[in-house]
């Protein structure tokens, strides 16, 4: 019987295999930021243990940082303590990093593929569970706790049971004006938040296929939003194009090399899947989170869901319970929720990709009154390369704010977050209770609603937009 | 790591599904670069309600928490097992976890067990009625118990035997120091290295 992707991944990467026991898998590219490393560094010290493969291991500041005045120390006695955790760390293990005001510096899932680390094939792990973004080239990516980064640290490897897997095929068309985005929420929506749990999922079919890697990634990116281990896209000509030349992709005879074994890495035709779901890609439409985890969801075009049409007990409560914490109300016209703050960034839409569609939409229109609008971008490199296409000045000649690179308001780590009761349309991955800020409210969308919704100051899509909304840009 | 083999104590039950790690820990706490010192931030939104079930008298020094499906999604941060374990809690029990956090508890020493919802809904009933009522989860029985229900539970015996025996991970990996060395000699060479160009 033929193998998945994710079977031959997982196959190639065992270093033992016993009755019994976990299998014993390599990893080939650990990612470090400093939230979840500290404790595990100081296992290592407990221990007496070292780094074993330098050469594998990569760390970046990201959580943490500030988007403003990043040349002044960090105003955060106990973010910067942590910080300076992290460069001490790296220094005296030997780890490279990259910190705030480096080149390379970035949310660490934007950091890893844009250096061309992140390959078909590769296992790669990180103290965040977003490190499913990775999967997008075909490589084996998963979140994992702190004890398991000291684990990586010092062993390379990791114990672990292999999870199922299933299919996900979106075959079709995405219709104008849908993105990644909006196909991942109502992919979450469809098999809800622990739809994916014990899976590893792969994403395939025509409308993936026809998806950039930058897109690829978002989808990947929040496949942890369904429960899942990690999620997975079969690496192929779109795949090796974005890698050739990057400065960690492999170069003349290993290049070869790489895109034969890489040309090997899809599920074979006889394959079996544990589950397989699947979507019609043209049925889909600019979708929405009205709730407080990310299988909320529903179209733009719909209505806040009433909490009594559910019939699951716990769905109900926890509809009701959202709806309340959300301020909304059943019945009401997503498109009437209105906003204060709009947030461009994270590793799920922080890309350039990302920065040029939300871009395209606010040239030459304004960020409605009263609405607070933030681009901040995946990473440095990113800033680098917005502002070299003039996409900074395009926002801000807009009304709206353009910050350094970091997690920012995804999370609220760094001083960019809502205040109680705030709303927010986000890029972001969730929109649990707080996570943006203290009784912040969220609404995960796609930076095409995110740009439309800056410039109405409600939920809408670019669709929404009328010509009045522009203004002819000077000297045009 | 704890070992743990049984442990019996009076319980809170969470009516709550899809309880994230944002609710179990802010995101403020993770700051700290310590493993302990977390108990106050353990659930603390849900905490400046006093009528939130964590702050009832009835249930100060309860060790078992009881909760809904969906128990511990988003985001990686084993923060959130250390902050349940700075509080005194012993075990969860639910009828799904996610994968991050289970794996996560288990390395600590906080037992996840998994049961039917029905079962998780008769223990939070029972609890509710009586929170005097005390839980027994029995790890060398593979077994929970309360008064008028006993049920079984699943898990591999590989993470039992080391929770069992309090086992560090990785000491047990470094005794296959020798398959590591091999699988690298043989690791091919388009393999991505960090080192800097």
């Amino acid at each position: 019987m033929g193998r998945t992707l994710a079977e031959k991944v997982w196959d190639d990467h065992v270093v033992r295999r016993a009755e019994g026991e976990p299998d014993l898998l390599f990893i080939d590219l650990h990612l470090l930021h400093e939230v979840t490393s500290p404790q595990a560094f100081d296992g290592l010290r407990q221990t007496g243990r070292q780094v074993r493969r330098l050469d594998l291991t990569i760390a970046t500041e990201d959580h943490n940082t500030p988007t403003l005045d990043i040349d002044k120390p960090i105003a955060d006695p106990v973010s910067r303590a942590q910080l300076e955790t992290l460069r001490k760390n790296c220094a005296d293990f030997g780890v490279r990093l990259h910190s705030l005001g480096d080149v390379e510096q970035g949310v660490v899932h934007v950091v890893g593929p844009q250096l061309g680390l992140t390959q078909p094939g590769t296992t790669v792990v990180c103290g965040d569970s977003h490190t499913s973004t990775h999967g997008a080239f075909g490589a084996l990516a998963f979140g994992i706790g702190t004890s398991q980064v000291e684990h990586v640290l010092a062993t390379q490897t990791l114990p672990l049971a292999r999870p199922k897997t299933m299919a996900i095929t979106i075959d079709g068309e995405l219709p104008e004006g849908v993105t990644a985005k909006d196909l991942i929420l109502a992919i979450i929506a469809k098999i809800g938040t622990g739809g994916g749990q014990g899976y590893i999922l792969e994403y395939r079919g025509s409308a993936i296929e026809k998806l950039s890697m930058e897109a690829r990634m978002t989808i990947c990116n929040m496949s942890i939003e369904a429960g899942a281990r990690a999620g997975m896209i079969a690496p192929d000509e779109t795949t090796f194009a974005y890698l050739e030349g990057r400065a960690h992709a492999p170069k003349g005879e290993d290049w070869d090399a790489a895109v034969a074994y890489w040309k090997t890495l899809k599920s074979d035709d006889d394959a079996e899947f544990d589950a397989e779901v699947v979507i019609d890609a043209a049925a889909l439409s600019p979708f929405v989170t009205w709730g407080t985890n990310p299988g909320q969801g529903a179209p733009l075009s719909a209505n806040v869901p009433d909490p009594a049409s559910y019939e699951d007990a716990s769905e109900r409560l926890a509809a009701e319970k959202a709806l309340e914490y959300m301020g909304l109300t059943a019945g009401q016209p997503l498109r009437d929720v209105k906003v204060d703050t709009v947030f461009v960034g994270s590793c799920t839409n922080g890309r350039i990709e990302d920065l040029r569609a939300v871009a395209a939409i606010v040239e030459g229109r304004k960020v409605a009154d009263g609405v607070r609008m933030l681009v901040v971008p995946g990473s440095a490199r990113v800033g680098l390369q917005a502002v070299s296409e003039g996409l900074d000045k395009v926002f801000k000649e807009a009304g709206a704010e353009w910050r350094h690179a970091g997690c920012s308001m995804c999370l609220g780590m760094n001083p960019d977050q809502l205040a109680p009761g705030e709303r927010s349309a986000s890029t972001s991955n969730r929109n649990f209770e707080g996570r943006q800020g203290k009784g912040g409210r969220t609404h995960l969308v796609s930076p095409q609603v995110a740009a439309a919704t800056a410039v109405l100051g409600h939920l809408a899509s670019p669709a929404d937009l009328s010509d009045t909304d522009a203004r002819t840009p000077a000297g045009v | 790591m704890e070992a743990f083999t049984t442990h019996t104590g009076r319980a809170v039950p969470l009516r709550r599904s899809n309880v994230d790690t944002d609710q179990i820990i802010p995101a403020h706490w993770l700051k700290k670069v310590t493993r302990d010192g977390f108990e106050d931030g353990l659930f603390e939104a849900w905490r400046k309600d006093p009528e939130f079930v964590l702050n009832k008298a009835e249930r100060q020094g309860a060790t078992v928490l009881v909760a809904g499906p969906d128990f511990g999604t988003g985001s990686s941060r084993e923060h959130a097992v250390w902050a349940l374990q700075n509080y005194g809690f012993k075990a969860v029990i639910s009828s799904r976890f996610a994968d991050i956090f289970r794996g996560n508890s288990l390395k600590n020493g906080l037992l996840t067990v998994v049961l039917d919802q029905k079962v998780v809904d008769a223990l939070q009933e029972l609890v509710e009625n009586d929170p005097q009522a005390e839980i027994t989860v029995d790890l060398e029985a593979r077994e929970v118990r309360a008064e008028g229900i006993t049920a079984a539970f699943e898990l591999d015996e590989n993470a039992r035997w080391r929770l069992l025996n309090g086992l560090d991970d990785i000491s047990i990996t470094l005794q296959n120091e020798d398959d590591i060395a091999s699988y690298e000699s043989k690791r091919p060479a388009y393999k991505p290295q960090t080192v800097q160009i």
